[in-house]
């Protein structure tokens, strides 16, 4: 009982809520780039949270259903088929056995999630079915998926087709301000700089990738060049030598010694995910109480969030 | 310098308890993180543990900053490092193939210290490596410190390739590559045990805090303990 991959696309991963619990020997998080896609697609699938998916960068996904069950397809803008007939995102979508499902290339944000009723069934390394090329662990042998894959999922009769109403809908815009917790080494940079940094214009370059956003714009400095080697939470902005920020996501290093000026909250990041280079970030501060404030309404949202039964 | 907790992100804090590197700071940062784990419990997320300080990642849904910075207050300030703490840990003796065919830099690295490659071996086996930290990839331990007559600064191009089980020098730091993987440090032999092994139990055959000691193996005893030239 399984979908068989016909074609992965250029980067097709399985991905869970991540890996936690494992970084004193060095392994990092990984999980989906953009949680919020992510926790919408398990929800509109009557799944647990966190379970199994398949992240979908830039699109090129071919799966063909050997099993009855049910698909749903949310996150960046990306033409959706099934047996060649066009498909909405946003909702859960019946298929049969033999059926074809296929995802062409994103027009808007650039990471899909596809998830089918009960998950799939990875077997979990290190607690966690996530995949993390750079350490070879998770997903199928640690590595993107391959045509031919078979991924394991049950067998699905009985489930009401569940659709989130498009004026709930995130849209992705290719400019995101991403708000900053100030710590870490936030005091090593003057005024000046850290006045720079939140009022400045950067873009995604083309080194961005699920261990991090490498930003080009206005150099920062800091007083310091190097530190000792100390963790690094998701979403740390490191500021190397050179001055350009690098937001540091699911596949970070866990240690590393480079100054960080802060860390951006989790909801930002995820919207981050979405950019391709050229896309235009801007920087805001905000304290840690607001964080938490904005993580619980956040929370709030996706479980409260209504969803609506497909009109049969 | 004194004890400082930082904010470090939406869900973490960064507790600093030192600025240098020392086995009686490493103690105290392990001591603390055994500490936290059991004050936090179920709103512990993760930790890590480096040469000075301790990132403590916590459920923001289940507890605030205010609780974490408060349950970490109250666990420094018992905190009371004794001889005892500072050498625990376990004791784990590596063997080291050192050659110039299994360490590519063992040669330059002698000839720039001004020793013979023999004299490098015999001072980075007399040496007793405290595990600082990990992390960099999957079972990469910091060792330190390194004999000062034997420390070498990163190479100004790193390697494309270093080979799984590498020994190598940056600085006074020294570790064992856990699998094939770009690297800047200077190799200097080759251990023939697996770092890191996600099939065996344990995972790795060191944690920080532990105590490693490397152990000079001629070319036929790396090959009985299953070593590889690639």
């Amino acid at each position: 009982m399984s979908m068989r991959v016909i074609q992965p696309g250029l980067l097709s991963l399985i991905q869970d809520g991540g890996r936690h619990g494992k970084h004193n020997i060095g392994l990092t998080t990984g999980g989906p780039m953009d949680g919020q896609a992510f926790a919408i697609c398990n929800r509109l699938l009557g799944n647990e949270p966190g379970s199994t998916l398949i992240e979908i960068s830039f699109g090129g996904l071919q799966l063909e259903a050997q099993v009855d069950t049910f698909v749903c397809i949310t996150g960046a803008e990306i033409p959706l088929t099934i047996n060649g007939q066009d498909a909405a995102l946003w909702q859960s979508h019946r298929v049969r056995a033999g059926d074809v499902i296929a995802l062409e290339f994103t027009t808007a944000g650039c990471r899909a999630y596809l998830g089918v009723v009960g998950g799939f069934d990875i077997p979990q390394s290190f607690g966690s079915s996530a995949t993390v090329m750079r350490e070879h662990i998770g997903g199928l042998n640690g590595e993107k998926l391959h045509s031919g894959d078979q991924l394991p999922c049950a067998t699905v009769t009985e489930h009401r087709c569940k659709q989130l109403p498009l004026e709930h809908q995130p849209r992705y815009h290719d400019s995101v301000t991403v708000r900053v917790i100030p710590g870490y080494q936030q005091s090593h940079f003057s005024r000046l700089q850290q006045r720079r940094f939140f009022s400045s214009t950067y873009e995604v370059s083309d080194r961005c990738d699920r261990m991090g956003y490498r930003l080009e714009g206005p150099a920062i400095d800091c007083g310091i060049s190097g530190i000792l080697s100390e963790g690094i939470c998701h979403g740390a902005i490191q500021i190397p030598a050179d001055g350009q920020p690098i937001v540091l996501l699911n596949d970070r290093q866990t240690i590393g010694g480079y100054p960080k000026i802060g860390s951006a909250l989790s909801l930002d990041t995820h919207a981050l995910a979405q950019l391709r280079p050229g896309g235009k970030v801007f920087f805001t501060p905000i304290s840690t109480h607001a964080a938490h404030n904005a993580l619980h309404l956040a929370n709030s949202y996706i479980l409260r969030q209504p969803i609506r039964e497909c009109p049969p | 310098m004194t004890t400082e907790i930082h904010s470090a992100g939406e869900n973490s804090l960064i507790v600093y308890l030192g600025d240098s590197t020392s086995p009686s700071v490493s103690a105290r940062v392990q001591l603390t993180a055994q500490r936290v784990t059991h004050a936090l419990g179920d709103a512990l997320i993760d930790l890590v543990p480096s040469y000075a300080s301790l990132l403590v990642i916590y459920d923001p849904l289940l507890t605030d900053h205010f609780h974490v910075q408060q349950a970490i207050r109250s666990v420094l300030l018992t905190l009371d490092v004794t001889e005892d703490a500072v050498t625990q840990g376990n004791r784990i003796t590596l063997p080291v193939y050192y050659s110039a065919e299994s360490g590519a830099d063992l040669l330059t690295l002698a000839a720039n210290s001004g020793l013979t490659p023999e004299d490098v071996i015999r001072i980075h086996c007399e040496q007793e490596y405290r595990v600082y930290a990990i992390g960099f990839a999957p079972g990469f331990a910091y060792l330190g410190e390194v004999d000062e007559r034997i420390a070498a600064p990163r190479l100004s191009t790193p390697r494309q390739r270093v080979p799984r089980g590498a020994v190598a020098i940056a600085d006074r730091q020294t570790a064992v590559y856990p699998a094939v993987s770009p690297g800047g440090w200077n190799l200097i032999g080759l251990c023939p045990l697996r770092m890191f092994d996600p099939d065996s139990n344990p995972t790795m055959p060191v944690a920080v805090g532990d105590i490693v000691c490397f152990e000079s193996v001629d070319r036929d005893q790396f090959f009985a303990l299953g070593g590889e030239l690639s």
